[in-house]
Order: C-alpha cells, then sequence, then structure tokens
C-alpha cells in the first residue's frame, strides 16, 4: 500500500467522523440549536471534507463541498436565517455530502439529477448574501433603507444592480491580522497577500503598532496586520477562498466599500505594484488613519455603517471557532488501532480467564491450596486481576450506540419523501454503550425497522387527521441498559398492526392453519415469519425482498431477540434485546443428566428446591408454585433431548428466570454447581445455531459448556418437531 | 529448496488417508489443519445421530462428526485409540473421527478418477473421487459436506 493510499484510507476515516459532526450539528440546529458553536461545527465539517478531497482530485465532492459550505457560511455570518426550509435543505445537502464521500471511497459518481436540484437550492439560499447575486431584493433592503437616513432618494436598486453588474465592480476592505497560530501551520502572509494581488488591483497597508521592541520580540510570534483594498471585478466570495485555510489562525474582517467611494478608486495605480517596503507601507498607513475617513465619510457615509454591521458577525465568528478548537484539545488524547489488534487482545484475555479457571479449579482439586492459605490468595488475587483486565479490555470495543443512531434520521426523511407522510424522528440514549460489533450489526436491522415503521406503521397524513391524531407522526428510537443487556426500541404512534390482515395473509400463504388458535399477541409476531410480507403492493422502500424474518434473523445471530407489541389505533413497538458484548456472561453452572450447561445470570430471579406441595400438573405440563405466582417447570434436560423421560422435580433444582416482556418459567435441572464469568464461543462458526442454545463457552475444566438461551427454553414450541419440521430443508 | 523443486514438479496432490471401518477414505492434505487424539465430547441437543458433539481445541469450540455414520455405516465407539483428524472446509473447522490415519499419499492427477455410481445417494453425495493406490480404492471425501447444513431460520 502507497503512503498515498493510507492517507487516503485515514481521509475516509476522517470523513466518516465529519460527517458524523455535520449530521449531529445539523439536527442541532434544525431543533432550534443555531448557536455560533454549532454552526462553526457543522462549517468546519464541511470545510475539511472539502479541503481533504481536493487533495484527491474528488472534483464532484469539492464541487459540492464548496457551494455547501459557501452557504453555510451565509448562516454562519448571520445572513441567513437557519429557519426550517434552509435547514431542510442543509439536512439533504448532508444527505448528498455522504452518497458524494462514499462515491469518492469507492471510485463511483453521484448521479447529477441527485446534486444539481440541491446545488440550486443552495445557491439560491446563498445567493442573499453580497458574494452571490447582489441584485436580489432581500440583499438590497438594507441597503436601501441605511441609504434613507443620510440621502432618501439618490440611492437605488438601480445603482446596486449596476455595482455588481458593471465594470468597476465592488470594492472591499480586507483587514488581516495573522496570529501566530497561522505562521506555525506553515501559512504565510507574503503570499496570502500576493494571492490577493492576482484577483484585482490592491492597495495594501502594513500595521506595525503591534510591533515590540527587538527584546521584547518573540521571533515566532506575529505583529504585522494588514489592510487591503481590492478594486476591480471581486467577490466577497473569491477573497475568502485566499483565506479559506489561514482563515482560523487570523483576524479576517472583509468590509464592501460603497461604489461611490470614488476617492479609493484613484488608489489602484499606486497600489498596483506589490512590492512595496514598509517604510512605505508605515507612510501608506499615516495616510491612510489621517486622511482615509475623511475622504470616505462626506463622500458616500451610507454604506459603510451597513457593511460594518456585517463584517461584525464575521470578526465574531472568526474568534469563535479559534475557542472551540481548543475545547477540543483538552478532551483526552485519542489514538487509532486496527479492530484486528483489539479483537486480538480480547481473544487471547479470553483464553487467559480460561486459563486462570482451569487452575483454579485444578488447585481446589487438587487439595494443595486450602482456603485463606497463601497459594490461594495469590490465585484470587489473579482472578481478580484477570477480571479486571478482561473489563477494561472490553471497554475498548464499547462504543455509544449514536453512531448508528446518527445515520437514522437520514433514513427517515428518504423514506418520508418518498411516501409523503409527515415524519417527526426523536432519539434517545444514544450515548449506551455497547460493543462495537453489536453496534455494527445494528445499522440494516434498525434501517429495516424504521422503514417499516414509516412505510407500514405510520398512516397518511389525511388518514392520521381523520383519526383525530396529529398530521404527523412521530418515530421514536430509543436505546437502554437493562439487566445487562441493551434494549433498543423502535416505536411509532401509526395505526398499529392490521391483525385481521396479518391473519389472512399468513394464512393465505400457509404460513398458520386456517383454523389456527392465536393471542393477539402472537399474531403480531407473525410478521417475523419467512415469507411475509404486508404490502399488498410492493413499495420501493419496504418491499425489497428482506422481510422481517431476515431482521429477525440477523438480531438473532448477535444472541438478540426480537418482540413486536402493538396497540390498535396506537402504533407499534418493535424491541430488541441485544447482548452488550459477544465476549464474556456471567452465567451459573448446572449439570443435567451428564452434561455441564450454563444458565445467564442476568436472566435468572431466584433459585430454588420444589417442594411438594408447590407442585401440579396443568394439562400435559408440570407447574410450580413459588413466590404466589403458578409457573410452568419445564425440565431442561428433557426440553434439550438429554433424557427421553422427565425428571423429578423432587430432586433437582429450580432456577426462576425471566426473559423478555417480563415472562417468567421456572428451568428444572439436577444440580448447580455455581457461578462464574465465561467467555462465550461462537457454536454457529463452525456449526451451525442450535435450538434452546445461545452459544458455548470452555468449562472450569477446559471442556467446552453450552450456555442455556432462556427465552427459547420459555416457548412452547418442541424443538423435536421444529427440527424435524425442518429436515427435508436441511437435506440436500 | 529441493523439496518445493520437487513439489512444483510434482502436478498431483497430497492426500492424507484414513481407515473407518474395513474401508480406507481420504482427504486433500492441505485441508488438514491437525491430527489428534479423542477426547470425549460435549453433547449438542437435537443434533443428527453422526454429530457426535462438540471439543475445546485450544479456545475454538470444535463440532466432531462420526464418519463411518456419516457415511452410513454402523457408529463408532469411540476409544482413546480413535483419531480426530481436524480439517478446515468452508471456512468451518470441523473434526473427523476415524479409526486411525493410514496413510500419506501422493497422488497424479490420473491416479483420481470420478466417483463411481454407487446406489447410494447419500454415500454418492460425499465422495468426490476414487483414488487407486496399488491394489488398494480409496475414496476422496468431501469434507465440506460433513455437517448438516445450516437451518435457515430458527425461532
Amino acid at each position: 500500500m502507497s503512503a498515498l493510499d493510507e492517507i487516503r484510507i485515514v481521509f475516509f476515516q476522517e470523513c466518516e467522523e465529519q460527517l458524523q459532526e455535520l449530521e449531529t450539528g445539523l439536527t442541532a440546529m434544525a431543533g432550534g440549536e443555531t448557536d455560533a458553536d454549532t454552526v462553526n461545527a457543522v462549517f468546519r465539517a464541511v470545510h475539511s471534507i472539502k479541503g481533504g478531497a481536493g487533495a484527491f482530485a474528488l472534483k464532484q465532492l469539492v464541487g459540492f463541498a464548496h457551494v455547501f459550505e459557501t452557504t453555510l457560511d451565509e448562516v454562519r455570518q448571520g445572513r441567513l436565517d437557519p429557519g426550517a426550509e434552509v435547514m431542510d435543505v442543509m439536512l439533504r445537502s448532508a444527505d448528498v455530502l455522504n452518497d458524494l464521500v462514499a462515491a469518492g471511497r469507492d471510485g463511483g459518481e453521484v448521479e447529477a439529477e441527485r446534486t444539481a436540484p440541491l446545488l440550486a437550492e443552495l445557491e439560491r439560499l446563498a445567493g442573499k448574501g453580497p458574494g452571490g447575486h447582489g441584485g436580489e431584493d432581500e440583499d438590497a433592503e438594507p441597503f436601501s433603507f441605511d441609504d434613507l437616513d443620510f440621502t432618501p432618494v439618490a440611492f437605488d436598486l438601480g445603482d446596486l444592480g449596476d455595482l455588481d453588474g458593471g465594470g468597476d465592480g465592488p470594492k472591499f476592505r480586507v483587514s488581516f491580522r495573522p496570529r501566530p497560530e497561522l505562521y506555525a501551520k506553515a501559512n504565510e502572509a507574503t503570499v496570502l497577500l500576493r494571492e490577493l494581488g492576482t484577483l484585482g488591483p490592491v492597495s495594501t497597508t502594513c500595521n506595525a503598532d503591534a510591533l515590540p521592541l527587538l527584546d521584547a520580540l518573540d521571533p515566532e510570534g506575529a505583529y504585522l496586520a494588514w489592510t487591503i483594498e481590492i478594486s476591480g471585478e471581486v467577490t466577497e466570495a473569491q477573497i475568502r477562498e485566499i483565506f479559506e485555510f489561514a482563515e482560523w489562525d487570523c483576524d479576517l474582517t472583509i468590509e464592501a466599500l460603497g461604489l461611490a467611494d470614488l476617492s479609493e478608486i484613484a488608489v489602484p495605480d499606486a497600489g498596483a505594484d506589490t512590492g512595496i517596503s514598509v517604510a512605505d507601507l508605515l507612510a501608506r498607513i499615516q495616510g491612510e488613519l489621517t486622511g482615509a475617513p475623511a475622504a470616505e465619510g462626506p463622500a458616500e457615509p451610507a454604506p459603510a455603517p451597513a457593511a460594518k454591521a456585517e463584517a461584525k458577525p464575521a470578526a465574531e465568528a472568526a474568534e469563535k471557532p479559534a475557542a472551540g478548537g481548543e475545547k477540543k484539545e483538552e478532551a483526552a488524547p485519542v489514538i487509532r488501532v486496527e479492530l484486528p489488534r483489539v479483537d486480538k487482545l480480547i481473544d487471547l484475555v479470553g483464553e487467559l480467564v480460561t486459563t486462570q479457571a482451569i487452575l483454579s479449579q485444578r488447585l481446589e482439586e487438587s487439595g494443595a491450596a486450602a482456603t485463606g492459605s497463601d497459594l490461594m490468595n495469590s490465585v484470587e488475587e489473579l482472578q481478580r486481576l484477570t477480571r479486571d483486565l478482561q473489563d477494561s479490555v472490553m471497554a475498548v470495543r464499547a462504543q455509544p450506540v449514536k453512531s448508528v443512531f446518527q445515520r437514522m434520521p437520514r433514513i427517515v426523511r428518504e423514506v418520508a419523501s418518498a411516501t409523503g407522510k409527515k415524519v417527526g424522528f426523536q432519539t434517545r440514549g444514544e450515548n449506551t454503550e455497547v460493543d462495537k460489533t453489536v453496534v455494527e450489526r445494528l445499522a440494516e436491522p434498525l434501517t429495516h425497522m424504521i422503514r417499516n415503521a414509516i412505510d407500514h406503521g405510520l398512516e397518511s397524513p389525511e388518514k392520521r387527521l381523520a383519526a383525530g391524531k396529529p398530521e404527523e407522526g412521530t418515530v421514536t428510537l430509543s436505546a437502554a441498559h437493562r439487566s445487562g443487556r441493551i434494549v433498543i426500541e423502535i416505536a411509532d404512534d401509526g395505526a398499529g398492526i392490521n391483525r385481521s390482515k396479518v391473519r389472512e395473509i399468513a394464512t393465505n400463504k400457509g404460513l398458520i392453519p386456517a383454523d389456527a388458535v392465536l393471542t393477539d399477541e402472537e399474531t403480531d409476531q407473525l410478521i417475523m415469519l419467512p415469507g411475509f410480507s404486508t404490502a399488498t403492493t410492493v413499495s420501493n422502500i419496504s418491499g425489497r425482498g428482506v422481510g422481517m424474518d431476515v431482521v429477525k434473523q440477523s438480531i438473532e445471530a448477535l444472541g438478540g431477540r426480537l418482540v413486536i407489541t402493538s396497540r390498535p389505533g396506537f402504533g407499534s413497538t418493535f424491541t430488541m434485546n441485544l447482548p452488550l458484548t459477544l465476549a464474556v456472561l456471567d452465567g451459573m453452572v448446572v449439570r443435567v443428566e451428564d452434561d455441564t450447561l450454563v444458565v445467564p445470570l442476568a436472566s435468572i430471579v431466584v433459585t430454588f428446591r420444589p417442594q411438594p406441595e408447590d407442585l401440579q400438573m396443568i394439562g400435559a405440563g408440570q407447574a410450580v408454585k413459588v413466590r404466589g405466582s403458578t409457573l410452568p417447570l419445564i425440565d431442561v434436560g428433557l426440553k434439550l433431548g438429554y433424557r427421553d423421560a422427565p425428571a423429578d422435580p423432587l430432586t433437582g433444582v429450580a432456577i426462576l428466570v425471566e426473559g423478555d416482556n417480563n415472562r417468567r418459567v421456572a428451568l428444572l435441572v439436577d444440580d448447580i454447581r455455581g457461578q462464574r464469568q465465561v467467555v462465550i464461543k461462537s457454536l454457529e462458526k463452525n456449526y451451525r445455531p442450535v435450538p434452546g442454545i445461545a452459544a458455548a463457552t470452555i468449562s472450569g475444566e477446559g471442556r467446552v459448556a453450552l450456555i442455556i438461551d432462556v427465552d427459547a427454553m420459555m416457548s412452547d414450541q418442541s424443538f423435536d418437531q421444529f427440527i424435524l419440521g425442518n429436515e427435508p430443508i436441511a437435506a440436500e | 529448496m529441493s523439496s518445493v523443486q520437487r513439489k512444483a514438479a510434482f502436478a498431483g496432490q497430497e492426500m492424507i488417508a484414513f481407515r473407518v471401518g474395513e474401508q480406507e477414505f481420504c482427504v486433500d492434505i492441505l485441508a488438514v489443519r491437525e491430527i489428534r487424539g479423542w477426547t470425549p465430547t460435549t453433547a449438542i441437543p437435537h443434533a443428527p445421530h453422526y454429530v457426535l458433539g462438540v471439543i475445546n481445541l485450544r479456545g475454538t469450540v470444535l463440532p466432531v462428526v462420526d464418519l463411518s455414520s456419516r457415511l452410513g455405516f454402523p457408529a463408532s465407539v469411540p476409544t482413546p485409540r480413535h483419531v480426530i483428524v481436524v480439517v478446515i472446509a468452508e471456512g468451518q473447522t470441523i473434526g473427523l473421527l476415524v479409526d486411525a490415519v493410514s496413510d500419506i499419499l501422493s497422488i497424479s492427477t490420473d491416479m483420481m478418477k470420478s466417483a463411481p455410481e454407487i446406489a447410494q445417494d447419500q454415500t454418492k453425495t460425499f465422495i468426490t473421487g476414487v483414488v487407486a493406490v496399488d491394489s488398494r480404492m480409496i475414496a476422496r471425501i468431501a469434507p465440506e459436506r460433513m455437517l448438516p447444513e445450516r437451518l435457515r431460520a430458527v425461532s
């Protein structure tokens, strides 16, 4: 890989971060947070992408980013009000920018139909500033009002039109005071000044007032400032472009001077030669300080206040980013590490945990270490350290779900506009942390479920109004930690699941027998069956051949579960319950027949020995009374096929477990061996998913132990039937 | 170096041959990761009869298939003298329980014959060819077909 390729990779990684910043910032702005920090962050994000893209000659991306940035600058300068309409354009532009970055990375292009309309809208918005087509009404108005104060009739729109269209063009006064950082970043004032000279005739004056005496002079300091006046056909945007990579390291104000500032027009000849000595410049400053205001005042005082008023926010804006930059430096330093390295580390720690557990067990068995002995204390210390080490390593992989949540508003916008529905999108708990693998693999199911929620869940605005609901539907995406797992919910306030229709489809497709007796809850879950799709017409939103069954599968592949709850008329909620990490689990080690199994501690409520008076038969199944309620007693050995006949409940131990939807059952096992943290090993990687089993682990004896899938144990389905029923498909 | 040259000149393949009951089978040596002794397995619920269970192979969960049973012969009764041939097939690592490893064969392409028409369809699925070595006929098995298919939807 060449050095350039590596830089390219880093650039696109950074683009991802910038795009996230952009999305966060724009979302905040759309929510009314239009303070300078937020706006600047957004501007910086686009600006950085543009800067980097230029280096890789990504023309389309640079072009779009440039226009986007120009419009953002209008907002930043306070000239464009970030209202709903403007923010809508901005958000959609961010989407296109996203696509352009992706296209740049993968070597494609984005169709012009996607970029062109937005470019036009952005330009239209940006046109309100002086850099654009100044002939627009909104631009002219403040000028003419200001004029009224002084010379009521003399200055009108016609003049302004001439100003922009005319050959003489506008004139600008650029005040440029570099800060030491500018030089530290290898920028050079001379080069910038020379660049300005290429735009048109310039008159440059140097201000050396800040220059200290030689003994106080910092050789790396910045003491000189310049005032440059440009005439000719120049726009403010052109001037800003020259300073674009220096803007945050200098005090820069650009004032538009009036057309009638005639006295100044004569100057260009004198200033045309840029090789003026400092002495000359100093002399000119003197002249400027005394002469210029006098000359300016009487000639045409009107535009000056207006221009100054505009220049002020610019100066403020120029200062703010610097403050923002300092804030950033206060954050903890960050290094980029390739994920495989972290994973290798996690694997090794996993092995260490297993080996440590085996060691402890062997020591105990050998009787060499009595409890409380020095040897045992050392082993316990080792155990504690290993666990800390493991926790720390796992924390490296933990990431807030924010990164994936942030991609969703875009999906919402796209689907909303494609379906013509009005959607308010809310996210909660986006800082909830979960393993990176989980975060990454959430994007696809979430995208699909959000599409579904809008496309199938929410009603059209007319129907909503008719039902007495607000026109705008709401989709809420939330995340929270709950008993050692992460729960992610997607809720809509739509019509809820149409159960009779679902039932009808399921029957027609032969998914359920026509006479099946199903509870409402069971009916809702039918939409997750393979081959089920409620869309009567295949829409291009949800009808992509990917059904809820695939979503369910991808969540189950993560060791998670998906449950649907729905209230007719009030909407549906899709609840995902996922493990925080795919690597470790606290478990209770139990024995069933000759095998060792692990029950996840997070789902255990209590363990108890069933008493004869608590047992009763309900139908063909056994039930046990515990804590005042009667719950099914599931014989794990029987359910998993370890034995053919039910075990005697009185000889075993019951474990009261709680699964999704707070459903509780008691699991009957033969014996409990203790608790420990186990390293989760995939059973699927080399084998295949096993119903009733969540994963595998290595036990203290160094053998494989299986981890029980508590929720699957609760399902009424018989695994035997399930397996047999699938065997024709499974066989070759 | 000379071995490298020999290998380059040798246009065939190397196979590991093993015994299952009275028969001999072989797999491409490149697919074999290691050969290890039998260790007791952990049974997998609802597994087909030929899947003996899983073992811990240095932290990896390794399913073990009783080759005899898989090929339609009587199920093996594993003893410490049995051997597990660890093979990698289509990204999965699996163990094949065999009676013993019998040979390492260097075979040229012309020694490899296509699988004969055997009445039993099931066996045919697993046999990708037959090698004639001396008077022996050794069937080459396809390790990737040893595990049961993944179930599509597990709910």
